[in-house]
């Protein structure tokens, strides 16, 4: 299945989400100054070292913000409306836009699933 | 010194035909008779971009066809804020002795030259490309994120929301050049349709086609006499998933900046044009600026305080919401409209003591932030 919005080139973001087509919600942390980031860059952005490694979340976090999606970007998009997209704090300390359940309202505890969406695997969170 | 001379624009709306630079020019035509300059005495020209019409220097495409030949010249790109950003590198510019007069302009036929469908896909590249984007998130999407926290957080409701949106259409009803211009009511906006819950139909702006522009210089070249007294900026964030602390978006920051610049303070402000691209935005920029306390936008409107007669008379043309949005344009209507109540030129809208005025554009996501300070001299 043919995805309906493509991904940019950047090979970091293109291994971010093989990484989720393969279950796993990576982020980054720094080797020299220990702190947490996402979205994956390559680089902290703490410290301005180049030392970053990839690590995988619990898939365990809170809802920061959540809305309602009725009318999508696209056309294509139209079939999964309503959905709904949220901000999620993991608890390693990185906050990241996923789906989740409408159900859910803010300071909700959550778990990472995953879901198709568009032609591509994309994370999706469900009351904990 | 740095003036606002002359100021333009042509209606805002759905208009069958227009073009970028057709909308361009009657602008720029109209904001040059305003100013009593011709073509030839421009020598700065400051334009943003235009989603229609996607180009590599736009700047010079305007002067070439306005026969301008401009001794400095370039597009800029702040998103919303882009307009009060133009007219901040004007003052720049004509303060720095570089440029005596800089044409300011901003157009583009968003509403009528590509699809519905087109203009919300364009927009939601506001977002992040690998981050945000494929999650299928709108421009009102990430607005409705913005909303949903911020209401939790402060204790904001839909009604407070809902009044905003109400004061905007009822001053629009009084300039005839707005996009949407028949009255609405509280319970309207509330039974509007779902767009990005908790935001609704009638909580967005309307996409528009439409022009505007200003000319910013060293002296002042027509009756009106409206001075660029102090401008600042501030930019935390690009995508609304990088915004670190919601209640410090860069909003304060800016005004805070632009006030020192002017040498005022918030208090000293008799006029407010703020970015109001959603009834959110406008809530969140006057509670986190200060205008009113948190949560206090809605009893605000409610009790008129942002009237004609009020006492923080705000966005007069109807802001984004009903005067409308043709992108950049959208946000230096905030800014003409600014000078022509500090010139006493506002007609049935004008406000009693409009002597100093403050214009604060948002672009992005709360991403980019350029604030300003006007007085009558
Ligand atoms: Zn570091």
């Amino acid at each position: 299945m043919t995805e309906t919005i493509s991904l940019s080139t950047d090979p970091i973001a293109r291994r971010w989400w093989a990484d989720v087509a393969g279950g796993r919600i990576g982020y980054e942390r720094c080797a020299d100054c220990g702190a947490a980031q996402f979205y994956p860059r390559g680089h902290c952005t703490a410290c301005g070292s180049r030392r970053v490694e990839t690590q995988y979340a619990a898939g365990t976090g809170t809802i920061f913000s959540i809305t309602v999606v009725h009318r999508p970007p696209s056309p294509a998009l139209q079939p999964f409306a309503p959905y709904a997209i949220a901000l999620v704090d993991l608890d390693e300390g990185v906050r990241l836009m996923a789906h989740a359940d409408p159900a859910l309202a803010i300071g909700a505890r959550v778990r990472a699933g995953f879901t198709s969406f568009g032609g591509r695997v994309v994370p999706r969170f469900a009351a904990e | 010194m740095a003036f606002i001379s002359g100021v333009g624009n042509t209606r805002y709306g759905k208009i069958d035909g227009c073009t970028t630079m057709g909308l361009a020019a009657e602008a720029a035509h109209a904001a040059l008779d305003d100013a009593g300059l011709r073509p030839k005495e421009i020598d700065g020209l400051l334009t943003g971009y235009a989603t229609t019409m996607p180009h590599i220097m736009l700047a010079t495409v305007i002067a070439e066809r306005l026969g301008v030949r401009p001794a400095y010249a370039h597009a800029l790109q702040a998103g919303g804020a882009t307009g009060v950003a133009m007219a901040m590198l004007a003052k720049i510019l004509v303060d720095s002795g570089r440029c005596r007069a800089v044409l300011i302009v901003a157009a583009e036929n968003r509403a009528s030259g590509q699809s519905r469908d087109q203009a919300i896909q364009t927009l939601a590249q506001a977002g992040h490309p690998d981050y945000e984007v494929p999650y299928g998130a709108t421009i009102p999407a990430y607005y409705g994120l913005l909303a949903a926290r911020y209401m939790h957080q402060f204790g904001v409701t839909d009604v407070d929301l809902a009044e905003l949106a109400v004061v905007m259409r009822r001053h629009a009803g009084r300039h005839p050049d707005a996009h949407l211009r028949a009255p609405i009511s509280r319970d309207d906006v509330m039974a509007s349709k779902p767009i990005a819950l908790p935001l609704r139909l009638l909580d967005c702006c309307p996409v528009s086609d439409g022009g505007i522009a200003a000319v910013i210089t060293r002296e002042p070249t027509a009756a009106a006499k409206v001075r660029i007294r102090g401008a600042g900026q501030a930019h935390f964030h690009q995508h609304i998933s990088c915004a670190r602390d919601w209640a410090d978006m860069g909003a304060k920051a800016s005004a805070d900046r632009a006030l020192a610049d002017a040498g005022m303070a918030l208090g000293d402000m008799r006029y407010l044009a703020v970015y109001d691209s959603f009834t959110i935005t406008l809530a969140m920029l006057l509670e986190e600026i200060g205008f009113v306390r948190r949560a206090g936008a809605g009893e605000a409107a409610a009790a008129g305080r942002f009237d004609l007669t009020g006492d923080l008379p705000l966005n007069t043309h109807g802001g984004l919401l009903s005067f409308g949005h043709c992108g950049v344009g959208g946000g230096l209507a905030h800014l003409v409209e600014t000078q022509r109540q500090l010139a006493g030129r506002a007609g049935e809208r004008q406000v009693r003591n409009a002597t100093t005025g403050f214009v604060h554009g948002d672009g992005g996501v709360m991403s980019s932030h350029v604030s300003m300070v006007l007085e009558r001299v």
